[in-house]
């Protein structure tokens, strides 16, 4: 692996792109054997690349990439349902027409607002950007947002608000490797973003806070287990603990930071014992966790899912940046506060206008300079551009009903699986007039459709993708995709101009897309200006914001974030004040225990890529439900039993797993699984009053042996 | 508590008497789920500063915190008049006077009136004028915080108050006597054996003990026991219980007992006055616990507003502040329990008695130097849960066997790769087939090339395969010791199991 990374234009070499799945983005190299027709079904061969973040390492999901490849049931040929309810094959101009004249009709009828888009966070830069355009310009509608509400959206909100900017590791991956020690709230790298841990290996000690003793914490120093949906408890009594131990960097936080003593005045009330009450996390080991924090010369607070998927998020991530920010690492070299960010493009996504209240650039749609700088960029008054539209569940819940949406274009998301309380999402779904998916697989969602179009995927494509610690990639395409398969800017242009719009504003090439990104971006918080394709193939690590510097040398990226400055405007950073409030659901006696959902090594998010790969499946083939063996027992059940797993909202058959080290009150499911499989016919529509996250961490369940009589009858409407 | 029971109803004007952090509770909460019906909300406080967290008191006087540190935060929408003593309620037309004569008009009043403390009547301890000694001081507020000077301190009352008083104090770095009428602090919560881990303590940080001796004779910087030398002392803090304060609702005519009584819904005799926390008649058995205050600010805010109440039941958890000693006790102690585990390791500090009862959920227990059982035990008795069949492993605090990672594989199909999920078997195939080092392995087999900490072991089995299992003649050349690629590093070790891989005592009491 010590071999230099080949020229990625070199004919006939490995082509050298990035995994199509995590936000690590391992880098990869792809050999294809063959060319056109003769390569479609050839064999494709990956290695792992000695690129930084994963340093020559992979995962079982990166390894088996290729064979996404060569999916047997892949999309090629676009699909329209027919009379008899069938999806049947159609040509691309004929399906182009259809659903430009159906989304006419629609708007005609009801109006722009009556056609809505939802995008993913695994779309590339280009695509992201062009969705957004599309949806303002060419639909007019302000209906749009995406999959990374699901996924990152409370750190986003919470970064915002105490950094003046949300970069999700506001620096590179590897200083991790020099931490002395290591927070981790809410992560499970070592299942999620295996390649991570080579760096935080080499750190002095890790700290991971999670309920279930996963991988992650079982390489811990330390591992903090709170009660499900307690987290800021803990952040807030952490912050308590540093505070009257007389450990937190009292000059940082006078010099860099406003707003200490509002937050402290919360903080006040979560002395360790009532905090070691409310989490169950003992005394002595809060203390230890802080020690270890404020003792190590560098030190970083990170925040993953865990902490981020509930009603109260975004205060969630705030107790934890106030902690991190009251030891003062934020802004410090060598430490800091940064979140993992999960989806492959899940920081690239949330930049470039797909969320329904942003403009490319991480610009506000609600900002009238944003509005009029990008609407110049566009060529369009600034009053063509609609408002701020839903958030993503808000906008789900609505399809099909009196003043919401009556079509959907889905692109690059599965919400049939991946969205809160599923099945009334996918009621939703049906109850729409025009339901088109994008996607280069028949997804759940896709198969819910009246219209499908197949796309391409990661190797078959030009692009970037910007990574969890905000460095931009190029994804590089190394195989032909299938006959019949067309690019997203492709059908969107061709959308467009169906629509009426001039063609010229929707480029199908991706490096001009990505040219009228860094303009678009230009001057706003997450600046691609000074980014381009040569600079990025010429082998450059360019982070944002980098700006374009036409009479100077080029920008060198920014790398590390906040070293002089914070971004608000007086340059300090801002403590939130916030308070500890419990979920939105309870445990009673017909839902006794908590279900909490993650992810599985084997498996990606919805599970619509992962589960086509044959040995991804021989390593974790169906839905499965953990459990403590008392927990089991009091329930009838044993290890490889099928289980109900029963909320309020629906029920989910699952193979239960028998795991001592869980919590007696807490059981875990995966949501990769389709169907009567999905952990989120669970999860809960509670949504977090900032972000608008949906509470997927934690819903009040009941199990009982699967086909168990009095489930049924207990069962209310 | 039935809280949801009295939904909307009208609380209209809201007035609270009583600023400590039970009335601020309720004005908090209150704001936070809406006071929406229009009405007012008012906290009126007799103490001259602004609403402070009094359980934090002890952080002041260790040091910990300052004075300025301990102040509740504002409560949005509601008015707050500090130093406002209220002297009378007019519950014909509603209104509560003031000693400035101002007057308060309420549609619903909220007694949160707290507690006093009781001085004990140690002859000496007031001037002929009937005030305090000089130096004399009860610990209830800021003040009295303030008020407590130079190195050598008596504390005098060996109950919750007095002895995270004296801890405190101790960890000042003064010199502190407690001196308790009982055999040793803590007696009526505490059995013996906890108690005398409570001892070594107190004694290990350096707190004087006097139990089973009574004050005598108080006199100017020295006190005077039933036994013993004098103590001698800078400042004599009194910590020998508080009592309901009651004063103003005796005097409207409510009924009162030894404190304010209310009803299931926390109404008082009249039911435009409500009552919560250290004044309510019973509440706690021993006065001053805040959770129970908190929980009743809890229910009451939520039938104030309409709001859903959590209906939690609150659970009767004693857990002292004592500078890294674990003890906790939860509910009282029965006779009559299904089932008693007790464990029991004085030489390392550690005890507990848990009693069981039929369900097989805590019904009391006393927990002493096991932070982990006694976190485990005070999340299973507030939500009533069963214990876990692995009393021992709960008692020990011990994460349970179950797919450890860093136990080596033995058998083939145990996984020693989790990223690429490669297991022995598959390891040991691929090194007959040739690959014989890490490096041809990974490339054999990807073990070790995700997250790499499999490397060592993967190495080892390396090893292990060239003594048992000779090398063919013909085969390829091993490559160890010329991989750099992998992170060789070893994991951080799991720091807080070594700290508890203290030897198990197989002479510890287990019955």
């Amino acid at each position: 692996m010590s071999e230099p990374i080949p020229s990625p234009t070199a004919p006939d070499g490995p082509v050298a792109t990035h995994c199509p799945y995590c936000a690590l983005q391992c880098g990869t190299r792809l050999r294809a054997a063959g060319h056109g027709d003769a390569a479609a079904a050839a064999p494709v061969a990956v290695e792992p690349d000695d690129f930084p973040v994963n340093e020559g390492g992979l995962c079982q999901k990166g390894w088996t990439a290729p064979s996404l490849l060569r999916a047997p049931d892949r999309l090629r040929t676009p699909l329209v349902r027919d009379a008899s309810g069938r999806l049947a094959p159609v040509s691309w101009p004929e399906v182009l027409d259809t659903v430009a004249s159906r989304l006419r009709a629609i708007r005609a009828a009801h109006g722009p607002d009556a056609v809505a888009v939802f995008g993913g966070g695994g779309l590339t830069n280009e695509k992201a950007y062009l969705l957004g355009k599309f949806a303002r310009l060419a639909l007019g509608t302000s209906q749009i947002d995406y999959n990374g509400r699901f996924c990152m959206s409370s750190a986003a909100a919470a970064g915002t608000a105490a950094f003046g900017l949300d970069r999700g590791l506001p620096f590179p991956v590897t200083d991790l490797a020099e931490a002395d020690t290591v927070l981790l709230a809410g992560a499970n790298p070592a299942e999620t973003m295996p390649p991570l841990m080579r760096h935080l290996g080499r750190a002095g000690a890790l700290i991971v806070v999670d309920p279930r003793r996963t991988p992650t914490a079982r390489r811990a120093a330390l591992h903090l287990a709170p009660a499900p949906g307690t987290d800021l408890a803990l952040a807030l009594g952490m912050l308590h603990i540093a505070v009257t131990e007389g450990i937190h960097d009292r000059d940082a936080v006078d010099q860099r930071t406003t707003g200490f003593e509002a937050a402290w005045r919360h903080a006040a009330a979560w002395w360790p014992e009532r905090v070691e009450r409310v989490t169950g996390v003992p005394v002595p080991l809060q203390a230890e966790a802080v020690r270890m924090l404020a003792g190590s010369r560098r030190a970083y607070v990170l925040t993953g899912r865990g902490a981020e998927q509930h009603s109260n998020g975004t205060d969630t991530v705030a107790g934890f940046v106030n902690l991190a920010l009251a030891l003062g690492l934020p802004g410090r070299a060598g430490s800091g506060y940064g979140c993992l960010t999960g989806q492959g493009n899940g920081q690239g996504g949330r930049e470039h206008g797909q969320k329904a209240d942003q403009l490319p650039g991480y610009r506000s749609i609600a900002d009238p300079r944003d509005r009029e700088h990008v609407a110049r960029v566009w060529g369009v008054p600034p009053g063509r551009l609609p408002g701020p539209g839903r958030s993503a569940f808000e906008l789900l819940d609505r399809l099909g009903t009196e003043g919401g949406p009556r079509a959907l274009l889905v692109f690059g998301s599965n919400p049939a699986v991946s969205a809160p309380d599923a099945a009334r999402v996918t009621r939703r779904l049906s109850a729409l007039d025009l339901l088109v998916v994008a996607d280069f697989v028949p997804s759940e969602t896709a198969r819910l459709a009246d219209v499908v179009l197949p796309v391409l995927q990661w190797a078959e494509e030009d692009g970037t993708m910007t990574s969890l610690e905000g460095r931009v990639l190029r994804r590089r395409r190394a195989v032909s995709p299938p006959r019949g398969a067309r690019s997203e800017l492709h059908v969107l242009r061709e959308l467009a101009v169906r629509l009426g719009e001039p063609a010229d504003r929707y480029p199908e090439e991706p490096r001009l897309v990505f040219e009228e990104l860094r303009r678009a971006s230009a001057g706003g918080r997450a600046d691609y200006s000074g980014i381009t394709y040569e600079r990025l193939d010429a082998g450059e690590a360019l982070y944002w914001p980098c700006r374009h510097t036409p009479d100077g040398p080029a920008h060198p990226g920014t790398p590390r974030l906040f070293l002089d400055r914070f971004a608000h405007p007086d340059g300090r950073a801002r403590f939130q004040e916030v308070d500890h409030r419990g979920p939105a659901e309870t445990l009673d006696e017909r839902f006794p225990l908590w279900a909490t959902t993650g992810r599985l090594l084997a498996h990606y998010q919805s599970g619509s890529q992962t589960r086509r790969v044959p040995e991804l499946m021989r390593a974790a083939p169906e839905p499965t439900v953990e459990m403590h063996p008392d927990t089991a027992a009091r329930a009838g059940l044993a290890e490889g039993d099928l289980a109900w797993v029963q909320s309020a909202r629906g029920r989910v058959t699952a193979r239960v797993g028998l795991v001592p080290t869980l919590r007696t009150d807490t059981v875990f499911l995966p949501f990769h699984f389709p169907d009567g499989g999905r952990a989120n016919l669970l999860t809960g529509t509670a949504l977090d009053p900032r972000s608008k996250m949906p509470e997927f961490k934690v819903s009040a369940v009941r199990v009982v042996p699967a086909g168990h009589r009095a489930t049924r009858e207990n069962t209310g409407p | 508590m039935s809280g949801g029971s009295d939904k909307r109803d009208s609380a209209g004007d809201v007035v609270i008497v009583g600023g400590g952090p039970v009335g601020h509770r309720l004005a908090q909460l209150m704001a936070r789920h809406g006071h929406d019906h229009g009405g007012t909300l008012t906290l009126l406080e007799a103490e001259p500063v602004r609403p402070y967290h009094r359980p934090l008191l002890t952080s002041v006087l260790d040091g910990g915190l300052r004075l300025d540190a301990l102040r509740l935060p504002q409560v949005p929408g509601a008015r707050c008049a500090p130093d406002t003593t209220v002297t009378g309620l007019d519950r014909v037309r509603r209104r509560v006077r003031t000693a400035s004569g101002e007057e308060y008009p309420y549609d619903t009043l909220v007694l949160a009136t707290g507690a006093e403390p009781v001085v004990s009547p140690v002859p000496g301890i007031r001037t002929a004028s009937g005030r305090l000694l000089d130096g004399v001081t009860t610990l209830r507020t800021l003040a009295d915080c303030a008020r407590i000077r130079g190195d050598r301190i008596v504390v005098l009352g060996g109950g919750p108050l007095g002895v995270e008083t004296a801890v405190a104090l101790r960890r000042s770095g003064r010199d502190v006597v407690l001196v308790h009428r009982g055999p040793y602090p803590l007696d009526r919560r505490l059995d013996a054996t906890a108690g005398d881990l409570l001892v070594r303590h107190l004694t290990s940080l350096g707190v004087r003990l006097r139990c089973g001796r009574s004050a005598v004779r108080l006199a100017p910087g020295e006190l005077v026991l039933d036994d013993g030398p004098p103590l001698v002392w800078d400042s004599f803090v009194c910590c020998t219980g508080v009592r309901p304060r009651t004063r103003l609702a005796r005097a409207a005519g409510l009924a009162v007992r030894a404190g304010v009584v209310v009803d299931g819904a926390l109404r008082t005799s009249d039911p435009r006055i409500r009552a919560i926390g250290d004044c309510v008649e019973g509440s706690g058995r021993v006065p001053g616990p805040l959770a129970t205050g908190r929980d009743q600010a809890e229910a009451l805010a939520a039938a104030l507003t309409g709001h859903p109440s959590t209906g939690r039941r609150p659970a009767d958890v004693f857990r002292p502040r004592l500078a890294g000693l674990p003890l906790g006790v939860l509910g009282t102690p029965e006779t009559a329990a299904a089932e008693v585990v007790t464990y029991s390791d004085p030489a390392r500090g550690r005890y507990a008695r848990v009693s069981v009862d039929a369900a097989g959920r805590v019904s009391s227990a006393v927990v002493v130097g096991l932070p982990e059982a006694l976190a485990t035990l005070t999340q299973l008795f507030d939500a009533h849960r069963p214990l876990p069949a692995d009393r021992l492993a709960l008692l020990l605090g011990r994460v349970p066997a179950g797919r450890p990672a860093a136990a080596a594989a033995t058998s083939p199909s145990d996984v020693v790769c989790h990223c690429n999920n490669v297991t022995r078997g598959a390891l040991v195939h691929a090194w007959h087939g040739g690959s014989r080092g890490v490096r041809a392995l990974a490339g054999a087999t990807r073990a070790t090339t995700g997250c790499g900490s499999c490397a060592d072991e993967v190495r080892r089995l390396c090893a292990q395969l060239s003594v048992t299992e000779p090398a063919p003649a013909a085969g390829p050349p091993a490559d160890e010791g010329v991989d750099d690629t992998y992170d060789l590093a070893p994991h951080p070790g799991d720091r807080r199991l070594r700290h508890d891989r203290a030897p198990v005592d197989r002479e510890a009491a287990l019955p």
